[in-house]
């Protein structure tokens, strides 16, 4: 179960130093009459690990295939170390990629599979063997080497198809949400790998991914996509914190983070059905007005948390149970929320609970979805 | 409603099997009760897969029977079954509209008129398929077209049992709370008994009411979710239920205390001193672990520390040991080494990997 032990503190010695930044400046893609992508500028430095998080069509692939050169944009430009290659091929880039659906070669070996870019890019033979081998080290394959594909478990055919995207030491690597057809056992210990992988390789590596806790297991830095557009591109932590608009908030939160209109009266902020919350912690200094409440799961509580939370009544939509934690629906005045609650806690659709809000864990939206003020983390302890 | 038997069934792939070790689902005896939500969970090569199509009809196994209602169905195809199933990926009519798509069980069954247009209506709503009924289903997304397969799916009432195999893989993560929930609710309209095949324990979990998790060929426990997480009966139940799993340390037992990681702790009942010749393990989850204020407890040093957003994650090291260790997103911790404490009565006793109760 557990061989991650392995690849600890091996260094891919003679790795090439990379040094180049990647820079996307204004780039819009359509086909047709269809926008893909809309205006995306981004810079992205050598060495590190860039997570773009957005749902199915938000345009990651898309984004992907345009740092790969696989599409060319329909305007502005992509600039390697400052040199504009938007126009260069792929195959005259410095890109590896790795798909969600592994892709191997049935009929070679793992040796070979992971031997085949080099081979292919005419690299001498002793060279060839010891980078098969170093990499095969790196992702735990070394014992597989003579198997075929067909012959290994999910996990290790994507770790076989990682390590030929690695082998060819590509300035870019570029992961299209290469874990979601994995057991979430795999994921696991996977995700907590992929950020010692890529800081050894030092290359650029691009994840994209539809699910928010692949990002905050990575770390690095993250974008987060909205319908074609990057809403946000900061430390993984601060964009999870600081959302700066409603659709950033929303793209980085699973299940989908709840939301309340509010209309802050005297500093308060008064929620339908007569509920008042304090102005305390981010309500604290709101100007009278319209505003909306967005509070992750894990703040919606089903004991009180603080003298400061407000208890409401809620009806019970369906209540949902991971391992140890259980995720309760509710509904309450139209609208939908979801509280993520420790234990198991087996709740009848339809039944009333009482569920509490805590004015320390709000993130105040603005009537323009603009971010008006997050939670403290310091000052929420 | 069908209550569902099996009888000594066990499965091997290859005709001449010789050893145990080949059978890729090992000789299994259950019942299914009728109108039940079970769930087959266990990863990849773990036996539920096959199990699933032993059920179906699409495999017929190398020993043992199935009895639907005590009726034996072995030898039966999927249609004398009368089994509907739902797959990973979808099996849709690309050129029928969706409304034909969700009739065709129906009409197939000899059905017509209002019969079928209210269930068809019923189900598309349940779904959220209403606004596309009159659309091909070529050229809607993968989620649309495998929403059109569970409707296909569920949309017979009369069937003996609906089996579902992995159905939310291809579905994006906020749709998945969604369908999950609505799978759930109608659970609890139709009463049919349902079997959930997935290699995710949320999905698992919340879906049944009983869950049997599978790991190489066998079934190791069969519980509720509050049972898997609390109880678990061997360390892959405590490994593979929760994320992350159940910190399994090597240790060895005498009566009411346990050496691990070089030192003594008290255990809360007694052991008596299992064989030499055994493997004996403590298995503590990392939610039942606390970083103590004052440094007592075991000593650990603090490896890293994963902020994950909801809560952090503290790797530690207990001599040679590594622990997970799970503390509140606000949880401000020691900078290198520390006192942990395990909380009493969630500390578990494996030997050989089966949990042993001890006695008082």
């Amino acid at each position: 179960m557990d061989a991650r032990a392995a690849a600890g503190g091996q260094g891919l010695g003679g790795v090439t130093e990379h040094t180049m930044t990647l820079e996307l400046r204004n780039v819009t893609k359509r086909v047709g009459s269809e926008m893909h992508v809309a205006g995306i500028s981004l810079t992205l430095a050598p060495g590190t690990l860039n997570v773009l998080l957005g749902p199915t069509l938000s345009g990651k692939t898309t984004l992907l295939r345009l740092m790969a050169g696989l599409d060319a944009p329909t305007e502005g430009q992509v600039l390697v170390g400052g040199r504009d290659v938007t126009g260069t091929p792929v195959r005259r880039r410095s890109v590896a990629m790795v798909y969600q659906q592994f892709i191997n070669y049935p009929n070679l070996t793992v040796y070979e599979n992971i031997a085949s870019p080099l081979r292919v890019a005419h690299i001498a033979r002793a060279e060839i063997d010891r980078r098969v081998r170093e990499t095969a080290g790196l992702m735990r394959l070394t014992a597989l080497l003579d198997r075929y594909p067909l012959e290994l478990s999910g996990g290790q055919q994507q770790r076989t198809a990682l390590a030929r995207a690695i082998v060819k030491r590509a300035e870019l690597l570029l992961l299209d949400e290469p874990l979601a057809n994995l057991d979430y056992k795999l994921r696991e210990e996977l995700r907590e790998e992929l950020p010692k992988l890529f800081a050894e390789i030092g290359a650029i590596a691009v994840y994209a991914t539809a699910e928010p806790s692949d990002a905050l297991l990575l770390g690095g830095r993250t974008a987060t996509l909205s319908s074609g557009r990057v809403t946000q591109f900061g430390p993984t932590l601060e964009v999870y914190r600081r959302p700066v608009d409603r659709a950033t908030a929303e793209v980085f939160s699973d299940p989908p983070m709840n939301f309340v209109a509010a209309r802050i009266v005297g500093g308060k902020a008064h929620l339908p059905g007569g509920v008042v919350l304090p102005a305390r912690g981010p309500l604290a200094g709101l100007a009278d007005g319209d505003i909306s409440l967005g509070f992750r799961a894990n703040h919606l509580y089903l004991r009180q948390p603080s003298h400061d939370a407000v208890a409401v009544t809620a009806t019970v939509a369906v209540v949902e149970i991971t391992g140890s934690e259980s995720y309760v629906h509710t509904i309450r005045e139209g609208d939908r929320w979801v509280a993520l609650a420790h234990g198991i806690h087996e709740l009848n659709p339809g039944a009333p609970v009482e569920v509490y809000l805590d004015p320390y864990r709000m993130f105040v939206f603005g009537r323009d979805d603009r971010l008006v003020a997050a939670p403290n983390f310091a000052e929420a302890a | 409603m069908t209550r569902i038997d099996l009888v000594d069934l066990a499965h091997s792939y290859n005709p001449q099997t010789q050893s145990a070790g080949e059978y890729a689902l090992k000789k299994t005896s259950l019942t299914f009760a009728a109108g039940g939500a079970y769930a087959l969970l266990g990863p990849s090569g773990c036996g539920k897969t096959t199990l699933l199509n032993l059920m179906s009809g699409l495999l017929t196994p190398t020993e043992g029977a199935i009895l639907f209602d005590g009726v034996d169905v072995t030898l039966r195809t999927t249609e004398q079954r009368n089994i509907a199933q739902v797959f990973q990926f979808p099996v849709v009519y690309d050129t029928m509209s969706v409304y034909d798509n969700l009739a065709f069980p129906l009409r197939n069954r000899g059905l017509r008129g209002a019969a079928v247009d209210l269930r068809v209506r019923e189900i598309a709503a349940m779904l959220d398929l209403t606004p596309t009924l009159a659309r091909k289903a070529k050229g809607l997304t993968a989620d649309s077209k495998q929403k059109i397969s569970l409707g296909r799916g569920l949309v017979r009432a009369d069937v003996s049992a609906m089996l579902f195999d992995e159905p939310l893989t291809v579905i994006d993560p906020h749709l998945k709370w969604q369908l999950r929930s609505q799978l759930k609710q109608l659970h609890a309209q139709v009463a049919t008994t349902m079997i959930y095949v997935t290699h995710d324990q949320t999905e698992a979990l919340t879906f049944a009411e009983k869950v049997i998790v599978m790991y190489d060929g066998a079934v190791v426990q069969i519980g509720t979710p509050e049972e898997l997480f609390e109880h678990p009966n061997h360390t892959f139940v405590g490994y593979f239920i929760g994320s992350p799993g159940m910190n399994v340390l090597p240790a060895t037992i005498n009566g009411k205390t346990a050496v691990v990681g070089g030192h003594t702790i008290s255990l809360p009942r007694f052991y008596g001193k299992p064989l030499a010749s055994t493997r004996t393990e403590l298995g503590i989850r990392p939610e039942f672990i606390r970083i103590s204020e004052n440094g007592k407890g075991l000593p650990v040093r603090i490896k890293r520390v994963d902020d994950v957003g909801r809560y952090k994650l503290a790797r530690v090291a207990l001599g040679p040991l590594a622990l997970n260790v799970m503390v509140g997103e606000d949880a401000r911790l020691p900078a290198d080494s520390a006192g942990i404490v395990f909380e009493p009565g969630r500390l578990h006793v494996y030997v050989d990997g089966h949990l042993v109760e001890g006695s008082a």
